[in-house]
């Protein structure tokens, strides 16, 4: 049981969450508090100050753009899941983040903000090529999520800044893929997480994004692999070029070796699918 | 003050606002049926309901169950009268330990409000969250199935 005496600022609006969030840059900001909570109960954080962000409902809810999806960061997985217009990757995703208690409460933007190298979602907005809304009291600007992670649980978020929405560019030509290696389905931390997306032209790739997570200190494009499948036919063979875009460790959920074999495996096993495909 | 609705009772409590909801169940207010297991969101022992959406009350800051609508095991069964899932648990021998079982049954009402003809299927998905180490699940899995057809 911790007792945590640090202050809490709730913010209840857009406006309100981006001026405490200027007055107080160093407040640990809470949405669901799925990790928060549990890093605090294993005295892994030290809270100073805390900015509540929950009650801001202007960062909830999933909307067709004009050219896509905007979904607010403070979306839970169960939001992206029971929503019709969300990608089947996406949403694939949204059933593997834990379990329906956490899935109720964990939040998109959490996911991405907290930027575990095991995070569930990373590597499919990697994949998608989602950009990030970003706002503080100075304005709004737009990261993509290839510029976001820039370090071991860091992102490039300035101090004053909040998460505030997803945006995916609609196109119904992508091919995508989401999947998860975890010791079991539910309430499992990846040792691999695969997002992928593809796009073919009279049977040729035009277009290849795959990204792996718990494979390095972020989640990473599988640059080699892309260059292999683009410009041919789909070749599931790119895969053998995996070994040159990921540096996995040994850590407590797995070894380097497992990890490098599964890597390779479920990107085979995913462009042996989509070959088959017309 | 943070004030919520507690199985349909108006309550107030004075907390720390970062205190964890559980805490203010079970130290607080004395409600002791709900369970706290891992205390990191693993376990689903400390399963309760919040506007009725099943969340794990180990990872709600209190300050964050202000306005809300709280249901714990305690508010399954109404007027002495148990619900049939907890009629089935008895039934199917469900329980052995029962440190488990509160968050069991509160996952499970939660499926059936949500979806009173669950397949087999979505009633283990709706459930792996929660984990029993005595019973094996099956018998867990037969009760609520039970409970479908008497609910």
């Amino acid at each position: 049981m911790h007792t945590s005496s640090a202050p809490v600022w709730n913010a209840r609006s857009l406006m309100e969450a981006l001026a405490l969030r200027s007055e107080h840059p160093e407040a640990t900001v809470i949405a669901g508090g799925t990790d928060i909570m549990v890093f605090l109960e294993g005295g892994a954080l030290e809270l100073k100050e805390v900015l509540n962000i929950w009650p801001c409902d202007e960062l909830r809810g999933i909307e067709t753009t004009a050219t896509g999806l905007q979904i607010g960061a403070l979306c839970t997985w169960t939001d992206i899941k029971n929503h019709p217009n969300t990608p089947s990757a996406l949403r694939e995703c949204a059933r593997t983040v834990g379990a329906a208690q956490i899935q109720n409460r964990g939040t998109v933007g959490g996911n991405i903000v907290n930027a575990s190298p095991a995070g569930d979602s990373l590597p499919l907005w990697l994949a998608l090529n989602a950009s990030f809304e970003v706002g503080s009291v100075r304005g709004h600007r737009m990261i993509s999520a290839d510029d976001f992670w820039t370090g071991y649980r860091t992102t490039a978020l300035e101090a004053d800044e909040l998460l505030l929405a997803v945006h995916l560019q609609n196109d119904e030509t992508l091919r995508t893929t989401y999947r998860k290696v975890g010791t079991r389905m539910a309430q499992a931390i990846s040792k691999v997480v695969l997002g992928g997306a593809i796009k073919t032209q009279g049977g040729v790739v035009t277009h290849a994004r795959l990204a792996l997570g718990s494979v390095a200190p972020v989640p990473v494009r599988l640059a080699h692999v892309e260059k292999a499948l683009i410009g041919r036919p789909i070749d599931p063979n790119a895969a053998e070029e995996i070994n040159h875009d990921i540096a996995p460790i040994d850590d407590i959920r797995s070894t380097e070796k497992y990890r490098r074999t599964v890597s390779q495996r479920i990107v085979r096993s995913w462009l042996e699918r989509e070959a088959k495909e017309p | 003050m943070i004030e919520f609705s507690l199985n349909g009772h108006a309550v107030k409590v004075q907390a720390l606002p970062m205190t964890r909801l559980i805490d203010v169940l079970r130290e607080h207010l004395r409600m002791t049926g709900t369970k706290e297991g891992c205390g990191e969101g693993e376990c689903g022992a400390c399963t309760i309901l919040i506007d009725g959406v099943p969340v794990n009350s180990c990872l709600i800051p209190i300050v964050q169950a202000d306005g809300t609508e709280i249901t714990t095991v305690e508010g399954i069964s109404k007027d002495d009268r148990l619900d049939p899932i907890q009629d089935a648990f008895i039934e199917y021998g469900a329980a052995q330990c029962g440190i488990c079982t509160p968050g069991f049954i509160v996952a499970a009402r939660a499926l059936l409000d949500s979806d009173p003809h669950p397949s087999k299927r979505a009633v283990r998905e709706a459930l792996a969250g929660n984990l029993c180490r005595c019973t094996g699940y099956q018998k867990i899995v037969e009760a609520v199935v039970c409970a479908l057809g008497e609910d």
